[in-house]
Parts: structure tokens; sequence; C-alpha cells
């Protein structure tokens, strides 16, 4: 009959107001610490307050920054990928190389890709495929594709053409084409990431993989390419930054992992996966370039910036995880 | 029948099969490889990471992974290095405890960042690679400790022997392995590591206290670097901020997995762990003498995890194959 007492309702909670679940966010933290490093920096040196100084600035992780946005995706998704500086080393030294030994230089920047995705490969026939802790596959995978440019390029630095050196003084619109390249990346992927269905499918597999599998979501698929594209963009990025540089050793961007991961950290990407935007690690980008230039013009050694840089991942992984924790009823 | 065919299935056979296979085919090609000298050479390159990968062992038995140790080894002995400059007048033994209690410190600090806020030890410990990396460049003012203040006796140890014209740090070296053995063989807190790592999930409710042992792992990996910390200014007699023991983590974690330790957790021998550490020595003492330039040693190091990472995988299989046939 209709008139049947109704189930008991559960009393529900109050729902959070709209700014109590602005503030929360992770990437307004970062946001607000980049307004508060860029207020302090400005003190230190009225440079800070001059855009094209930080653009110029920004051009020297312009190639990191990339590589970052890429990565996020591969964290989100619940892997790790600690390979992608020496995957840039490998690959711009095969690029220089190769165009070295009289390859023309639009070839040279194609094996130099196709090296990076052969490394992506491997990366994803190790994690995926034979289902290897990503982790430990990618400190294997670190230390051989270092060891590989080093084979290549010993001790001696390979010099790149003329005519390709120079990315990061081509400007667009008064812009460093470096940076344009990372906020056109940031833009697709923040797309990618957050309107399409691979987008969701991501997070979905990053918070409960087997969850995700019932749903009938291809997860082994979807994180074979994210590994390939991270390993396309990684050789993309280490060719950018050989014609940075004008010559190419192998110890390009040496220890970089560490500031890739610590960018989507930063950007409150969670480690455990499932969590993270493509605009934290965006932030994030910016808010480590305001850091690193300002230790440099207050002269500080380079050494104490590596402390600042360790210091600064342990706080912002302990942070996101708190924030998470919170957040999680 | 039995005990050779358990015998013949245990990781360590395989490795000692594969360090006889290398040597006499080095030694075909260069028969001076199979000398008594060749085999000191192949002795003095591993008392190092034979020390890191006893540490490095317990941690990844624990299911976790020690990246900073490269970066404990070089602060420490850093620390030891500025003391024997500052108070030429110590005496130089004083260096070890100093050392060895450098790395506790570091290697607690590791293990309570693990603990308190329950991050994984990976990210962290990457975090504190590059934390006491700086930390080295800031004490001794990004400047190296020369060779003549490091103590004559503490030099002399790399080259003098008690005993059998065996150096001092090769005996120290084994020595750590066997009571690394000891402990984790015959010792509460030793099963307590191995069931930690096989089932975190069970420990506890087994009444482990899953802190304190994972406390007492990263901080007992951190003395051992610390030791080695010290034998690498015996050894090089020089400790420069940027050089020392930088890389030291990958080598150490190469023979480490190549000694059979599971990065799964709970799986692991000494046994295993020292002979992955000679067959290193090996590949490394006959680089040079086949005429392989040493740029392609960490080329090597990167493909032996690599290829010790898909035999370890191949292993698991069979033995769930193996399993499951018998149950069916």
């Amino acid at each position: 009959m209709m008139n049947s007492t109704p189930a008991p309702t559960r009393e529900l909670a109050p729902a959070r107001p709209t700014w109590h679940i602005v503030l929360v966010r992770p990437e307004t933290m970062t946001f607000l610490l980049l307004l508060f490093g860029l207020v302090g920096a400005s003190f230190l040196s009225p440079f800070f307050l001059d855009a094209g100084y930080i653009l110029r600035s920004f051009t020297l992780t312009a190639e990191m920054s990339i590589v970052a946005l890429v990565l996020t995706m591969v964290v989100i998704s619940g892997e790790i990928d600690l390979s992608p500086a020496a995957n840039m080393a490998l690959s711009a030294c095969i690029f220089a190389w190769v165009q070295d030994a009289g390859v023309p230089l639009p070839i040279a920047v194609i094996v130099g890709l196709l090296a990076g995705l052969a490394m992506g490969a491997l990366n994803a026939f190790m994690s995926i495929r034979m289902q290897l802790p990503s982790i430990i596959v990618t400190i294997g995978t670190l230390i051989f594709f270092r060891g590989l440019a080093q084979v290549i390029a010993g001790d001696r630095s390979i010099r790149v053409p003329d005519s390709f050196i120079g990315i990061n003084n081509v400007m667009i619109a008064g812009i460093p084409l470096p940076v344009v390249i990372f906020v056109l990346v940031a833009i697709l992927l923040g797309l990618v990431l957050g309107t399409t269905a691979v987008g969701r499918q991501i997070y979905q597999i990053g918070t409960n993989q087997q969850a995700a599998l019932h749903a009938g979501i291809n997860a082994k698929k979807i994180k074979v390419g994210l590994f390939l594209v991270l390993g396309l963009v990684s050789a993309a990025a280490g060719i950018m930054a050989a014609s940075r540089l004008g010559s190419v050793r192998y110890d390009l961007v040496l220890g970089g992992e560490l500031q890739m991961v610590l960018m989507a950290m930063l950007g409150g990407t969670y480690i455990f996966g499932g969590r993270g935007t493509i605009l934290g690690t965006f932030l994030a980008a910016w808010l480590l370039v305001i850091v690193s230039t300002g230790m440099t013009v207050a002269n500080l050694l380079p050494a104490i910036q590596l402390t600042v840089l360790g210091i600064l991942l342990i706080v912002a992984i302990i942070a996101t995880n708190f924030i998470y924790a919170r957040t999680q009823r | 029948m039995t005990l050779v065919r358990s015998i013949l299935l245990r990781r360590e056979a395989g490795i000692v099969v594969m360090i006889f296979a290398f040597c006499l085919a080095v030694g075909l090609y260069k028969p001076h490889f199979l000398t008594v000298q060749s085999l000191r050479i192949i002795l003095l390159l591993v008392p190092l990471i034979m020390i890191g990968a006893m540490a490095q062992m317990l941690v990844l038995v624990a299911r976790h992974v020690d990246l900073s140790i490269g970066s404990i080894l070089g602060f420490s002995a850093m620390v030891v290095g500025l003391m024997y400059r500052e108070f030429p007048d110590i005496y130089w033994l004083v260096g070890f405890p100093v050392a060895i209690l450098t790395g506790a410190f570091l290697g607690l600090g590791n293990g309570l960042l693990v603990t308190i806020f329950r991050l994984p030890s990976i990210i962290v410990t990457l975090g504190t690679l590059s934390l006491y990396r700086g930390l080295t460049f800031i004490i001794s003012d990004a400047r190296q400790i020369n060779r003549s203040v490091i103590p004559t006796e503490l030099k002399a140890m790399s080259r003098t022997s008690p005993i059998f014209d065996i150096p001092w740090i090769i005996l120290i070296a084994f020595g750590v392995a066997l009571m690394t053995y000891v402990v984790a063989r015959h010792t509460q807190l030793g099963r307590q590591i191995y069931a930690l790592g096989s089932n975190p999930e069970a420990a506890p409710l087994r009444g482990i206290d899953v802190a304190k042992v994972t406390l007492v792992v990263f901080t007992l990996a951190g003395a051992l670097s610390g030791l080695a910390g010290i034998l690498y200014a015996s050894r090089w007699g020089f400790v420069n901020p940027s050089n020392t023991g930088a890389g030291f983590e990958f080598q150490v974690i190469a023979a480490v997995v190549i000694g059979g330790v599971s990065i799964n957790g709970g799986v692991g021998t000494v046994s295993g762990t020292v002979l992955g550490v000679l067959l290193l020595g090996c590949v490394s003492a006959a680089l040079p003498l086949l005429g392989i330039p040493g740029s392609t040693q960490n080329a090597i190091y990167g493909a032996v995890i690599l290829i010790a990472l898909l035999i370890d995988r191949s292993v698991r299989q069979r033995g769930v194959t193996s399993l499951s046939r018998a149950a069916s």
C-alpha cells in the first residue's frame, strides 16, 4: 500500500560550502605558494616584477616541466617513471651522434624521437606486460639509459649544428618558444585529462584498478599508451634541451627525475594514484622557477638549492597526503 | 638426490654457475684473469658495495627501498674527514664510531619520515638523496678533503693485512656480511623484518611493532652506509662532496637484485647477496682487461638489473604454476 512507513533516511551531512571545497584543493595551496613566492622574490630583487626575466628563466627548466606534465598523468594512473631524465639525455645523445655522423637534421630528429619511443616501450614492456613494479623497473632503466648515453658520448660533448641552436631565443609574441610549447602541451593534456573519457578512465585506474577492470576499462592499454607518450615527449624535451645548450653531454639534466617528481608532487598529485591535475603541475613548474631563480639571485650555492629541493619534495608529499587524508570522507 | 636437487634449484647455485662461466670465458681470452692477483683486484673492488648491499638487502626485505645510501655514505665520510682536518691530534679509530653514528642518524631520519607520515620510502629517500648530498656540500663548503688529512693508519687498512695477506677492509666487509647473516637468520628482529616484508598487513596482527622494525631497518641501513663512508676514505684517501658515494645506490641495488632479493619484500638471503656482489666485482674487474672502456659500466649495471628482474619474475611465475599444479 501507499501508506507504508518511509524507509528511515540517513541524516545527510550538510554540503560543504564552495569556498571550503576550493580552499582545500592542493592546487589552491600551490597557487598561494606561487603568489607568496613571487611577492617574496620581488622584495629580494626587482627583477622578479619583470615578466620577461621570469619567462627567460623558465626556458631553463621548460623541457623538464613539459615532461612533468605527462609524468603527472602516469602517476595519476598509479604508476611512476623515474627514467625520463635519463631518456632525455640518451635521446639527445643519439640525435646529436646521428647528425654528427652526417645524417640530415630532420631524419636525426626523427631517429631521436623513435629512440625515446623505444625507451618508453621498454618501460611499458617491463612494468605492464611483465607486471613488475614500475618504480624499480624505471630505476633500472634510469641507470641503463644514462649508461648507454655515456657509452655513446663518452666524456666529450657532441655539438649540434649552428642552425639548430637557440630554441630559447625564438620568440612568439614576445614569449620564448619553449614556454609557448609548455603552455600548449599543458592545455592539451589538461583537456584530455579533464574532459575526455580516456581522462576519466585514467583517474579510475589510479583509484582502483580492479574496479576499473570490472567496469570494462582496458587498463593495460591505457598505461602502455601513457608510457609510450612519456617516452616520446621525453625525447622531444631532450632534443629541445640540445637546441638550447648547443651541445650534448651524457650528463644532460642529471638528477632531473627529482625535479620532475617534485613538480608533480608540489602540484598536488597523489603518489598512490587517482588524484592530481595538470593545472597543479603547471602551477608547480612556475613555483619551482621562482624558487630556484630566487635562490640564484640571492647568491645561494647550488648545493643549498639541492637541499631546498629535497626538503620541498618531502614537505610537498606530506602536505598532499595530509590534505587527501582530511578530505577522504 | 633430493638434496642435490634442492641445492641446484636454489638461486645461489645459478649465480655461482654464472660467476664460474663468466670467469672461465674471460680467462680463456685473457689467462691473466685466472690468477690470485686478479682475485685480489676483484676483492678490493667489492668491500664498499658489499656493506651497502647488506644495508639495502635488509631494507628491501622489509618491502622498502633506500635511494639515499650513497648520499649518507658521502655525508658520513665528509663528517669524518672534517673531524680529521679540524682535530689532527684525534685518535684515528674515533672516526669509526663517528661515521657509523652519523649514518645511523641520517638513516633514522628516513625511517621517521616513512613511519610518522606513512610516506612511500622511494619518494622520501629520493628527497633525502638530494637533501643529504646538499648538506654534504654545505658542511664542507664545497671543498674536498685531501689525502694528507686522512690518517695514515686509516689509509693503511686498505693495504695492510692481519692475516693471509687479505687487507682489513675486505675482512670488515665479510664480517659485516656474517653479522647480517646472524641478524637475519637467528634473531627475533630478523624474523620480524622478513614477516613485515612478506605481508605488511598481517605483521601487526602477529604482534610485530611495524613502526619499530621499520625504524630499526632504516637506522641499520644508515649505520652501515656510514661505515662504508669511512672505508671510502680509507680506500681512496680523499672525500669529495660531489663524487663520494654518488651513484653508489645504483651499484648496490644492481648487486642486491642479482643476488635474488625480491623487490616485493620478504625474500632475500645474505649468501645470495654476497654472490651478487662478487659477480658484479668480476664484471668490473674484467672490463679493463678486455679493453672495454669504463664508461660502459653503468650501462652494464642497468642491463644487469633489468635482466635480473626478468629472471626473478620467471622464477616466481614457475613457482606459482607448480604450486597450482600440486594443488589440483
